[in-house]
């Protein structure tokens, strides 16, 4: 079965998948959002929208999918377990795909104490994997999780997140094979800078036989700057910096790292495309995206397919 | 068992400000054993507030008395004849010990000394860790003993996410990432092929979420 998502056409068609992402703005106003999505407009097949990222309230992943699918994007909706019960999980879902948003990532949300509002309760009702499996009976069965008939099936392309730098390393393609048995069609990793261990990780997927059960996609991010760089090092969890590629930032001078920034990363893509079982990319330009459509047309990846 | 902290003493004697007669109540059972509010915390804290008041010129007349259990109502039943003495009553038990103490004498003003925190395990002399919800619906045979409803801080049944790095969870480097628990005891015990299963939705309503929680045990009625 296919759903309306042109991600899901464009992975179909056996194409080098692109997708970027939009943080939705602290505020009611979707100017910030348009002008963030102008910048993307044509070089990518899908657009995540992300949902209250590390919990600091923004504007609703759906309202934000609205916007940019207005504007002819293929919105990724990201969902997390944090804030919701499954009450308000499987509304969602209704109302995302009602309004023609047909891509979902599910994953489980940073936890609150990183965000604006740390002295929130928590949900975590359901957890990622399980989102997983609501959205596909909800799809294929139409069924709600209680069991009941849904009317009108919620056509949505599932999508997952899996961190190949984070800890234990031997089970983190396990848990993809969870997901995958789950019902995740495609996968955003954590962002990749340590190739090596990337490429370990991809080998592990290979043997489980994940890369040819769903579509994997490297997630993607330039640094923009060195204090950028050491901030992802020590402070992101689960993010894997070699020293390496601090001191090559270091090393550079000051007017001329943002390039350096940019080297690296299309040096990544270059490299992580060779790797067998990688259908595409996805690119994180934290607050810098107006530099991705420089990086999809060096990386050659510019014009999308239509 | 039952593990709290005492509350910061200006609160306390806030609480007590207008009080010349005080109940300082401890408790023998959890708050005794992970040593907040037993006899010798019950001694320590009502010499605290005779010095504070002592130095600030109020007068004040505390009876110290720890009970075998406060949220027993026969224990609670004991001090019934000197109750009357006094003006409040400060408790150092658990929420479950304040509120059977209130409950048992409704006339009372009856305040807490300490935060209950948690049902967990001592560690080691000093450490004690939170180790259990009481969700009415243990899954431990699947986690080889260790509960991630409790102790993954996203309660995540199909484990670990992406914030688990060196044995710690993202929240704080102190917290051991429950998750990586489970596949080290799943590891060692050669059963790792659990770890491929995957966790059902869980069913919350035997929970806190199922609304407040009464046993009845008919067969033990009176």
């Amino acid at each position: 079965m296919t759903t309306e998502s042109n991600l899901e056409k464009v992975l179909k068609s056996g194409s080098f998948a692109v997708t970027s992402e939009c943080g939705p703005p602290r505020g009611a106003d979707t100017e910030a959002i348009r002008k963030k999505g102008a910048f993307l407009k044509g070089y990518v097949d899908g657009v995540n929208v992300t949902d209250n990222q590390t919990s600091v309230v923004r504007m609703s992943s759906f309202s934000a999918s609205l916007v940019l699918k207005e504007m002819g994007f293929d919105p990724v909706m990201q969902m997390v377990c944090r804030d919701r019960n499954r009450i308000a999980i499987q509304s969602d879902i209704l109302g995302a795909a009602a309004l023609g948003i047909h891509n979902l990532l599910c994953l489980s949300g940073d936890h609150q104490s990183f965000g604006d509002h740390p002295s929130a309760k928590n949900v975590f009702d359901i957890d990622s994997i399980q989102l997983i499996q609501t959205v596909k009976r909800m799809r294929d069965d139409g069924k709600f999780l209680s069991g009941e008939q849904i009317k009108g099936r919620p056509d949505i392309f599932i999508g997952c997140v899996e961190n190949p730098f984070a800890d234990p390393f031997d089970i983190r393609a396990l848990r993809l094979a969870k997901k995958a048995a789950a019902g995740a069609q495609f996968v955003q990793t954590q962002c990749v800078f340590n190739v090596e261990k990337f490429s370990k990780w991809m080998e592990m997927v290979r043997d489980l036989g994940i890369h040819e059960k769903m579509y994997i996609l490297a997630g993607i991010t330039p640094f923009k700057s060195v204090g950028m760089a050491r901030y992802m090092k020590t402070s992101v969890p689960g993010m894997d910096v070699p020293e390496g590629l601090i001191k090559r930032l270091n090393d550079t001078p000051k007017d001329e790292v943002a390039d350096e920034g940019i080297k690296i990363c299309l040096e990544i893509i270059e490299q992580v495309r060779t790797i067998k079982g990688i259908a595409g990319i996805h690119i994180m330009a934290i607050e810098w995206e107006h530099k991705v459509p420089e990086i999809i047309e060096a990386a050659g990846l510019y014009p999308r397919p239509s | 068992m039952i593990v709290a902290n005492r509350k910061p003493f200006e609160e306390i004697m806030e609480m007590l400000k207008p009080y010349k007669k005080i109940l300082l109540l401890g408790c023998n059972e959890c708050v005794t054993v992970c040593s907040v509010g037993g006899a010798k915390e019950v001694a320590v804290l009502a010499s605290e507030i005779r010095l504070s008041r002592l130095k600030n010129i109020i007068p004040v007349e505390i009876k110290e008395h720890t009970l075998e259990r406060q949220c027993d109502p026969e224990y609670a039943l004991s001090i019934s004849s000197f109750v009357n003495d006094y003006e409040i009553i400060i408790s150092m038990a658990c929420g479950c010990g304040v509120q059977t103490i209130a409950e048992t004498y409704r006339e009372k003003y009856v305040v807490p000394a300490v935060n209950t925190t948690f049902m967990g395990s001592s560690e080691e002399h000093g450490v004690w860790r939170e180790k259990c919800q009481g969700c009415g619906n243990c899954i431990l045979d699947k986690t080889l003993g260790i509960c991630p409803v409790t102790r993954c801080a996203k309660s995540i049944l199909n484990g670990p996410c992406g914030g688990s790095q060196g044995g710690s969870c993202e929240i704080n480097k102190d917290t051991p990432c429950a998750w990586q628990l489970i596949i080290d005891r799943l590891k060692q015990m050669n059963m790792m092929e659990k770890y491929l299963e995957i966790q059902p939705v869980k069913d919350w309503s035997t929970s806190r979420d199922g609304g407040p929680r009464t046993r009845i045990r008919e067969d033990l009625r009176i």
